[in-house]
């Protein structure tokens, strides 16, 4: 060790400085070691070659009543697509036209896709909540929709990549820049102005005034169960995306304005509800709508609410003590 | 997400051109067709001038006598109150549910080239999550000698750096591909951002992993409930993708990502994975819903183009806008920003005329790549129609398209990398609309 090394040295030991040894091939040593057991829990995607599909199979014919009670809500019973969702079937041959409709049939180049999208994050609002059989059925069946396999053909791990897209020879390489470059015209470029558009005859601009993000004003919060309050605040989350607490403001699920007392199936301007629900005779008191959140299919058999449930018991106190406050 | 079917909005009433005239500007859209008003050479309107004389000179008012707020009424500081509408907007038809949309910058209202973080656009596809900083790693395996988790800590002790980026989502634009259609700068072109991120470049995170010479491309994954992912080539990835855990010197918004974000400069926004939780490093892209189904541009023959990633030259003027009507005649400054995924603004030209003629603006330092530029031109206005357009180029000579080019190359269902020339229409009463030229 030269001398201004071994001054260095000392002087760190003086000042109390420990030099960090990084692991080998490590300049910094931050971080730590990842398990196998960490990455598999959340190495979860899925290649077009297959790499990452997991063992497991399903089939159309299998994922149909899976669909039905996962997926309608939003998609449609026959993927035909409830409001701006997206649908699901369809479009075959209009990627040309005035109107494409870009479904998994008409344009989605790999199956794999369909099935690493569906387990990641659908249904809306409750992703990863499939097991793997449950993803590779509802795969099966929204390629069935688009008649891209058959109704008992069995998707797993080897079927899955083999799977020809109709559209797979769809997509090019990205060539741009396809427009002028180097020293545009500075004089005389065009011809006379004419306008042949104007946003303001359209007319499809949002008021001033309708600002987004802004909680609608929601009644207080009494003060012995603010903390559970808070809490359901938070798990409304969970519903938020279906249901709206504003009166008459019907998204995928009704409004759950004034629910509490109500008779089931029965918001008014909602036409959507499931027969099962429809003819369940029951009323929305608190005891009813906890068995409801515990697990829908289960206290509602045919209900097309895609949610799977709420497993803590303390979770539906919560949300019920939020949900009788906010609802009003 | 795309261009909609319009679900029509209750039209705004006709209006007088004084009285569309007295508007503020933040009542603009609310006033309708003025027909056949004209500004008085120099005048300012009295409504638009303001104020309660009793605080104007010579009088001296109350706020000059008594004592204002307190260092503690507002622990972190907002707006002034009568900023307050200048917010984020959203158009409510454009998607199925308020969790998986976005909303628009009020480009109309900002100065420079910073936007400040409360007023970013946001997209989301699973709605913003609130993620404690102590619950989220960052796990990155794959082709590297040492698949490592981190944690935000850790990656604030790698060395820091500050850099200033745009961030453009692909969709910006989106809805004006087949003409005029909204009619306000906000929503034509509000899908950018612009803010200083402080962080730690992703090379030297994959580095202190060992990143294997095989790996030539990644995935990122966010940790929101729609998991969304992207596939990015390795080489942009040791060019400049960055980790960012700040943005405009305090630590990412919520809604930016919180804690922890990629960038990745110059490209789409899809790519730029918020609540970074994952990165997965392969030989192969992964194809998955984001860049196949949805950020591919379909083109008129029915094929699309994938892998679109950088956002091309593009410009637009924020004032005079639809936002921003005309207030006088005489000596004005048009003000607007322009932007290149591929580097710097070398230039931006402005047009009064539709396109016929061109003069080129003054540029506001700093110029920066990869970052919007702020761009001004002093003109004069008499009082008649005046077409307005502006048009960037960028230090590798790329030419910002009209729109008949575009249409051209494209077709009109591309949907995204709308960067097309914008033709505000300023009419003799002063309003200021969106209008597309043939």
């Amino acid at each position: 060790m030269c001398a201004w090394a071994e001054r260095a040295a000392a002087a760190a030991l003086a000042l109390g400085v420990a030099l960090a040894a990084p692991a080998a091939g490590q300049r910094y040593g931050l971080g730590t070691p990842a398990t196998a057991e960490q990455i598999a829990g959340w190495d979860i995607d899925v290649r077009p070659d297959g790499a990452g599909l997991p063992p497991g199979r399903g089939t159309a014919a299998e994922g149909e009543a899976l669909y039905m009670k996962r997926c309608a809500s939003c998609h449609g019973e026959f993927g035909e697509a409830r409001g701006r969702y997206p649908a699901l079937m369809g479009g075959r041959g209009t990627l040309a036209s005035e109107d494409p409709v870009k479904t998994v049939g008409s344009y989605w180049p790999y199956a794999t896709t369909v099935f690493d999208y569906v387990r990641r994050a659908m249904p809306f609002g409750h992703a990863q909540s499939l097991s793997d059989d449950e993803a590779y059925a509802i795969t099966a069946y929204v390629l069935n929709l688009s008649e891209v396999v058959g109704y008992e053909d069995v998707m797993d791990a080897k079927t899955l990549p083999a799977v020809k897209m109709p559209n797979r020879g769809g997509f090019v390489a990205d060539d741009r820049p396809d427009t002028l470059l180097g020293e545009p015209c500075m004089r005389e470029c065009r011809g006379a102005v004419k306008v042949i558009g104007k946003a303001r005859i359209i007319d499809v601009t949002p008021e001033t005034q309708a600002t987004s993000g802004g909680e609608p004003a929601r009644s207080p919060v009494a003060a012995g169960a603010a903390a559970d309050a808070a809490r359901g605040k938070a798990l409304w989350q969970q519903c938020a995306a279906c249901h709206s607490l504003e009166p008459g403001e019907h998204r995928v699920g009704p409004s759950l304005h004034a629910v509490l007392g109500r008779k089931a199936a029965a918001a008014d301007g909602f036409d959507r509800y499931s027969r099962a629900l429809a003819s369940a005779e029951l009323v929305w008191n608190e005891e009813n709508l906890a068995k409801f959140l515990r697990s829908p299919q289960d206290f509602i058999a045919g209900t097309t609410m895609p949610y799977a449930g709420m497993g803590d018991e303390a979770d539906i106190r919560a949300l019920l003590t939020w949900l009788r406050q906010a609802s009003q | 997400m795309g261009p909609g079917r319009p679900k029509p909005f209750r039209r705004p009433p006709a209006s007088g051109s004084d009285q569309a005239l007295a508007l503020s500007r933040r009542r603009f859209l609310g006033a309708g067709a003025a027909a056949g008003g004209v500004l008085a050479a120099g005048a300012l309107p009295a409504a638009l001038a303001g104020g309660n004389p009793r605080n104007l000179p010579p009088n001296v008012p109350a706020w000059s006598r008594y004592l204002g707020a307190d260092v503690d009424a507002h622990p972190y500081g907002m707006p002034s109150p009568h900023e307050k509408d200048v917010v984020r907007r959203s158009v409510e038809w454009l998607t199925a549910t308020r969790e998986s949309s976005i909303n628009f910058t009020p480009l109309y209202a900002l100065d420079g080239i910073v936007v400040p973080n409360g007023l970013c656009f946001e997209r989301h596809h699973g709605g913003a999550p609130e993620i404690p900083p102590e619950d989220h790693r960052l796990m990155v395996h794959g082709l590297v000698a040492r698949p490592l988790l981190f944690t935000v800590e850790d990656l604030m002790s790698f060395p820091p750096e500050s850099r200033f980026y745009f961030l453009e989502c692909a969709a910006n634009g989106g809805m004006e591909w087949r003409g005029a259609q909204l009619n306000g700068c906000q929503y034509t072109h509000g899908m950018v951002h612009c803010v200083q991120y402080t962080g730690v470049p992703l090379k030297t995170v994959l580095e202190e992993c060992g990143l294997k010479t095989h790996g030539k491309w990644l995935l990122a994954e966010g940790a929101d409930a729609a998991a969304m992912t992207r596939s990015i080539p390795i080489d942009k990835a040791l060019e400049d993708c960055f980790l960012a855990y700040s943005m405009n010197g305090e630590r990412l918004r919520t809604e930016q990502g919180y804690p922890l974000r990629l960038l990745v400069p110059g490209w789409e926004g899809n790519m730029w994975v918020k609540w970074l939780r994952r990165i997965e490093v392969g030989d192969k892209p992964w194809y998955h819903r984001e860049e196949t189904s949805k950020y591919t541009d379909l083109l008129e023959n029915g094929k699309a183009r994938e892998f679109t990633w950088v956002m091309d030259a593009k410009s637009v003027i924020t004032s005079p806008s639809p936002e921003v009507p005309m207030r006088r005649k005489g000596h004005q400054v048009l003000k607007g920003l322009a932007w290149s995924g591929r580097g710097a603004i070398r230039r931006v030209d402005v047009s009064l005329d539709g396109g016929r003629n061109w003069t080129t603006a003054r540029l506001d330092e700093p110029v920066l790549p990869k970052c919007l530029t702020r761009f001004y031109l002093e003109w004069n206005w008499n009082g008649e129609k005046v077409y307005l357009q502006s048009r960037a180029m960028d230090e590798f000579g790329y030419v910002q398209p009209q729109f008949a080019e575009l249409h051209k190359a494209r077709g009109v269902n591309s949907i995204y990398h709308n960067n097309g020339i914008q033709t505000w229409l300023i009419n003799p009463t002063g309003e200021v609309e969106n209008v597309r030229l043939g």
